[in-house]
C-alpha cells in the first residue's frame, strides 16, 4: 500500500491533479482512498489531499506517506516529518527548499508546462512523475484524460504528463491489484446516485458546505436522470418544497448541513403529522453556528433525533462507507414512502468528500415503494389501520380528495380539536414505528468473535474503525466493533449479543460520546471509556489503534 | 349549483373571508374546474383556514411556508391548479422571504392574500401593513413601523400579475381571480379585507369609502403606470389588475418540465441508471 500527499494553496489545481492521479491509479489495478482537507477559502491558505492506494481494500486515510507533491514550501515544512524514510518530495524547481535529509526531487515542471504552451498543465507534469516514481505505466494517460478534459487542452497535458513520466526515475514497484472495473466514487456523489436509484424526482437545497456535492452532482445528472433540481431561496423553502413536491406525487429530498438543517426543523414535525415522505440529508460539520464549514464532525447525531417539538416518528440513519451511502440513500426513500414519515441521513464531510473504491452498484437490490394510486369506497386519508399505515392517494390523480394538515387532523385530514381523535392520530402515527423496527438493519459487527474490548462507533467512522481493529487483531488484540448505520430507532440485537461482559469504548467524532449517550438512553448499557475527537480532522485507524494502546481517555 | 361546497368554518359572523371564499367558488366554478383537479394551500392564520372550507385538495402547511410547497406541487404536477390563500402575517411577515424569490420564480400559480392589515388568528397584533400609529395590545403606544407596500414590492420583483382586491366588491374580486388562476405565471393578488374583531381602524365602511375601481380603459401592460399607482399617491385605493406582462413561466423555462409532461409521470430512460453507475468505473 502506498500514501501520497498532494498539497498546496487554494487555487492552485490540487484537486484536479488528485482527480487524474487516482483514476489513473484505479485503471492500473489499485484500490483508492482519498481524503481531502482545505480550507473554508477560494484562494491561498494550506489545502491538501492523501491518496492512498493498494492491492486490497482501503478504509481510512493515513498520516504516513511514501511522497509528498509540494506545490508551494509550505506544504513541505508542514508534512515532511510524516514522511517514511524511503519517501520523496516532488516539487517545482522553482522551490529554494533543501535539505540534505530528504529526497527532494525537484523538475521545472512550470517551465515544462510554459514551453508546451499552457502554464496550467504544469500539475500533469506531476501526474506522469509520480506515476514513473511507482513503477506505473504510461499507457492508460491518455484514455483517463480524454475522460477528464476538453478535447483543446488534452494534447498538451498528454506531452506534460509524459515529459514529467521522463524526467525521474523509479522508487517504488508497480503493484498488481484487481480494482480497475471498480467504481470510484466520493460518499456525496454516491448518496446522490441512491436517490436516482430510490427513484428521487424533485430536490430543492440552498448551497451549504459540505452538502452542496450532492446539490451539484443531482444537478449534473437531473437532466437525464429526470430529477428536478431547484436552488432554493433559503433551508425553510428548500425543504418545504420538498414536501409540496412529495405531497403531490413526486418523490423528494432536501440536503443540508447543521446550520440548514436548523432551520427545516419545523417542517420535519409537519411531515411527521401531516405523514408525507421526506428524506432530509445532513452532512454534518463541526459546529455550532457556523463552526468550521469545511471539515468533518459527527455532533448532530442527538441534535436529529430529537430535532422538531411535538412526538413523532422518524428514522435516522448514519451512512459510514460509499457503499451506504448509495443503497441506504436509495432505502430511505422507500422507506419514506412505505411508512410516510421523515427520514434523515446522517453523513459528514468526511465521508461526502472522500473517494473510494466500491463495487459497482447493484440496482436490483433496491426494492422500490409506491404510493396507492386508488381505493374503493369513501377515502380517508388518515384511515385508522393496524399498523398506522393509511392509504396515501395522490391529488389530481384521483376523483378522491386528499388533504394534508400540520394541524392535528381527523382521518379525513381536517382540523380537530377533539380529544379521543388527538390520541387515535397519536397512536396510529407512533404505531408506524413497530413494523420500522422489525426492518432495522444491525450495526456490523467487525474483528474477533470473542473480544474482550468493543468499540462502537457510527456512520463514517466505520473505515478508522475497521482499519483500527485489523491492525490491532493482528498483533495480538482481541478487539471487535459494532458500527452502526440505522441508529435511530436504535436496533439493539446486536448491541445485547457483543456487550455482554466486554470492555466497551465508544469512538466518535464528537465532544460529548452522544452515541454513548443514545445507546445508554436507550438500553442502558454504559460504555466504559471512550475515543472523542472534534477538531474537525477525521481520527484515522492508526490513531485509534495509539490511543487504545496508551489507554482511551476516560468519559 | 357549484361542486365546490363549504365546510363548517371558524370564521367570525361578518367576516371579509366568506365573501372572498363565496368568490373563489364562483371563479373555480366559473372557470369549469372541479374539486379534485383543484390543490389549495395556506399557511397559518385566518386565511390560511380557507382550504379547510372549500371541497378540493387542501395542504395547510406551516405558517409563512405556503408558497414555497405551493410551487413545488405545481412543479410535480402541472396539471393541478394550484392557488394559495394567506393571510398579511403569513404572506408578507413569516413568509416575506419566499414572497420575493417565487415572484422571480414565476411558476403558474395565484397566490391570494387577504389583506386585513392586522394578525387575526393570534388576536390584534400589528401585520406588515398595519398603519403607523395604529394602537394594538402589542404596539400599545401605536404602530411606529412603516407599513410594506406589498403591491410595490412585487411590481418591482417583476411580477407579471398584480391585482387588488376588495372582499366587499364580489363581482369585481371574482373577475381578477379568474384572471389570476388564468394567468400562465405567478398571479399575485392583494385582497383588502376587514377584520371585524381585531381590526377597528380599517373596517368595511373604511375599505368601502377607500376604494376606487380602476377606469375600465386602464392599460395594464404600463409598467410605470402601475408603479405609480401602486406607490398609493391617489386619494383612493385603487381596485383591479394594476399590472399584468405576458412571459414565460418556470415550466415554459425548464428543460424538464417545457414539453409539458407533468414531472411525477416522467419516466427515466432505460439505461441511465446504469450508465450513471457505469460513469464512475
Amino acid at each position: 500500500m502506498y500514501n501520497i500527499l498532494v498539497g498546496g494553496a487554494a487555487g492552485q489545481g490540487i484537486d484536479t491533479t488528485v482527480s487524474i492521479l487516482e483514476k489513473l491509479l484505479k485503471r492500473s489495478g489499485y484500490y483508492i482512498f482519498t481524503t481531502r482537507d482545505f480550507m473554508s477559502r477560494v484562494r491561498g491558505g494550506h489545502n491538501f489531499s492523501l491518496l492512498r492506494f493498494g492491492t486490497e481494500e482501503i478504509t481510512s486515510h493515513s498520516y504516513i506517506l511514501d511522497g509528498i507533491i509540494a506545490l508551494n514550501e509550505e506544504t513541505i515544512e508542514l508534512h515532511k516529518d510524516k514522511l517514511n524514510k524511503k519517501g520523496f518530495i516532488l516539487c517545482d524547481s522553482s522551490l529554494e527548499y533543501s535539505d540534505p535529509d530528504l529526497n527532494i526531487i525537484k523538475i521545472p515542471m512550470t517551465q515544462i508546462a510554459k514551453e508546451l504552451g499552457n502554464i496550467r498543465a504544469s500539475g500533469s507534469v506531476a501526474v506522469g512523475a509520480v506515476l514513473k516514481l511507482f513503477g506505473e505505466p504510461f499507457s492508460y494517460v491518455e484514455e483517463v484524460m480524454t475522460s477528464q478534459m476538453k478535447d483543446k487542452i488534452l494534447e498538451v497535458n498528454v506531452k506534460a504528463a509524459d515529459a514529467g513520466y521522463k524526467s525521474v526515475e523509479s522508487l517504488f514497484e508497480h503493484l498488481e491489484g484487481g480494482f480497475s472495473d471498480y467504481m470510484l466514487i466520493s460518499g456525496s456523489e454516491a448518496l446522490g446516485l441512491g436517490a436516482v436509484a430510490g427513484g428521487l424526482k424533485f430536490y430543492a437545497a440552498y448551497p451549504m458546505s459540505p452538502s452542496t456535492a450532492v446539490l451539484e452532482y443531482l444537478a449534473s445528472v437531473g437532466n437525464s436522470a429526470k430529477v428536478l433540481v431547484e436552488q432554493a431561496e433559503d433551508e425553510i423553502a428548500a425543504v418545504n418544497m420538498a414536501l409540496g413536491a412529495s405531497f403531490a406525487g413526486a418523490r423528494a429530498m432536501t440536503g443540508t448541513s447543521g446550520g440548514g438543517f436548523c432551520l427545516k426543523v419545523e417542517a420535519l414535525g409537519f411531515s411527521g403529522i401531516a405523514e408525507i415522505p421526506l428524506v432530509v440529508v445532513d452532512v454534518q460539520r463541526p459546529g455550532p453556528a457556523t463552526g468550521l464549514p469545511t471539515r468533518t464532525e459527527q455532533s448532530d447525531l442527538k441534535f436529529v433525533v430529537s430535532a422538531s417539538q411535538g412526538e413523532f416518528p422518524r428514522m435516522v440513519i448514519a451512512l459510514r462507507t460509499q457503499e451506504d451511502a448509495f443503497y441506504q440513500t436509495a432505502r430511505a426513500l422507500n422507506l419514506a414512502e412505505k411508512y410516510q414519515i421523515p427520514i434523515i441521513l446522517l453523513s459528514d464531510q468526511y465521508l461526502g468528500d472522500t473517494t473510494a473504491c466500491v463495487k459497482p452498484y447493484d440496482v436490483s437490490k433496491i426494492s422500490m415503494v409506491n404510493y396507492d394510486t386508488e381505493t374503493e369506497g369513501d377515502y380517508l386519508r388518515y384511515r385508522l389501520t393496524e399498523d398506522g399505515i393509511s392509504k396515501r392517494l395522490i391529488p389530481g390523480k384521483t376523483k378522491h380528495l386528499v388533504a394534508a394538515d400540520s394541524d392535528e387532523h381527523d382521518e379525513r385530514g381536517w382540523i380537530t380539536e377533539s380529544a379521543t381523535v388527538r390520541n387515535q392520530m397519536v397512536e396510529k402515527r407512533m404505531k408506524k414505528l413497530d413494523g420500522l423496527c422489525d426492518e432495522l438493519l444491525e450495526p456490523e459487527f467487525m474483528g474477533a468473535e470473542n473480544c474482550t474490548t468493543l468499540l462502537l462507533g457510527w456512520g463514517s467512522l466505520s473505515g478508522p474503525l475497521k482499519e483500527a481493529v485489523q491492525t490491532l487483531n493482528r498483533n495480538g488484540g482481541s478487539y471487535g466493533a459494532l458500527v452502526f448505520g440505522d441508529i435511530y430507532p436504535l436496533p439493539q440485537k446486536q448491541l445485547k449479543k457483543y456487550t455482554e461482559g466486554r470492555t466497551l469504548i465508544n469512538v466518535e467524532q464528537n465532544a460529548t460520546g452522544q452515541l454513548a449517550s443514545l445507546i445508554r438512553g436507550e438500553t442502558g448499557i454504559a460504555c466504559h471509556d471512550s475515543i472523542l475527537k472534534y477538531d474537525g480532522r477525521q481520527i484515522t485507524g492508526e490513531e485509534i489503534v495509539a490511543q487504545l494502546l496508551e489507554g482511551g481517555q476516560k468519559s | 349549483m357549484s361542486e365546490f361546497k363549504t365546510y363548517e368554518t371558524a370564521w367570525c359572523p361578518g367576516c371579509g373571508n366568506f365573501s372572498i371564499l363565496n368568490s373563489l367558488k364562483t371563479a373555480l366554478e366559473e372557470l369549469g374546474k372541479s374539486p379534485h383537479e383543484v390543490l389549495m394551500l395556506g399557511g397559518i392564520g385566518q386565511a390560511a383556514k380557507t382550504p379547510q372550507y372549500i371541497s378540493a385538495n387542501s395542504f395547510c402547511g406551516l405558517h409563512g411556508r405556503a408558497l414555497p410547497a405551493a410551487v413545488a406541487a405545481k412543479i410535480a404536477n402541472e396539471d393541478l391548479t394550484v392557488i394559495v390563500n394567506s393571510g398579511d402575517g403569513d404572506s408578507y411577515g413569516e413568509g416575506g422571504n419566499h414572497f420575493i424569490h417565487n415572484i422571480r420564480r414565476n411558476v403558474n400559480i395565484a397566490h391570494f392574500v387577504h389583506d386585513n392589515q392586522i394578525y387575526g388568528l393570534t388576536k390584534g397584533q400589528a401585520s406588515p401593513t398595519t398603519a403607523e400609529g395604529h394602537v394594538t395590545v402589542v404596539q400599545t403606544e401605536g404602530n411606529i413601523n412603516a407599513p410594506l407596500n406589498p403591491m410595490l414590492l412585487a411590481l418591482a420583483s417583476g411580477a407579471g400579475f398584480v391585482a387588488r382586491g376588495f372582499s366587499g366588491d364580489a363581482k369585481q374580486l371574482t373577475a381578477i381571480m379568474k384572471a389570476a388562476i388564468e394567468y400562465p405565471g405567478y398571479a399575485y393578488v392583494d385582497i383588502m379585507q376587514p377584520c371585524i374583531t381585531f381590526n377597528k381602524i380599517n373596517t368595511f365602511a373604511y375599505y368601502k369609502n377607500a376604494v376606487k375601481p380602476l377606469p375600465e380603459d386602464y392599460d395594464p401592460s404600463d409598467k410605470l403606470e402601475a408603479m405609480r399607482i401602486a406607490m398609493g399617491l391617489d386619494d383612493k385605493i385603487p381596485t383591479g389588475i394594476i399590472y399584468r406582462e405576458d412571459k414565460p413561466d418556470f415550466h415554459k423555462k425548464h428543460v424538464l418540465l417545457k414539453d409539458g409532461k407533468p414531472l411525477l409521470d416522467q419516466e427515466r430512460d432505460k439505461g441511465v441508471l446504469d450508465n450513471l453507475i457505469h460513469s464512475f468505473i
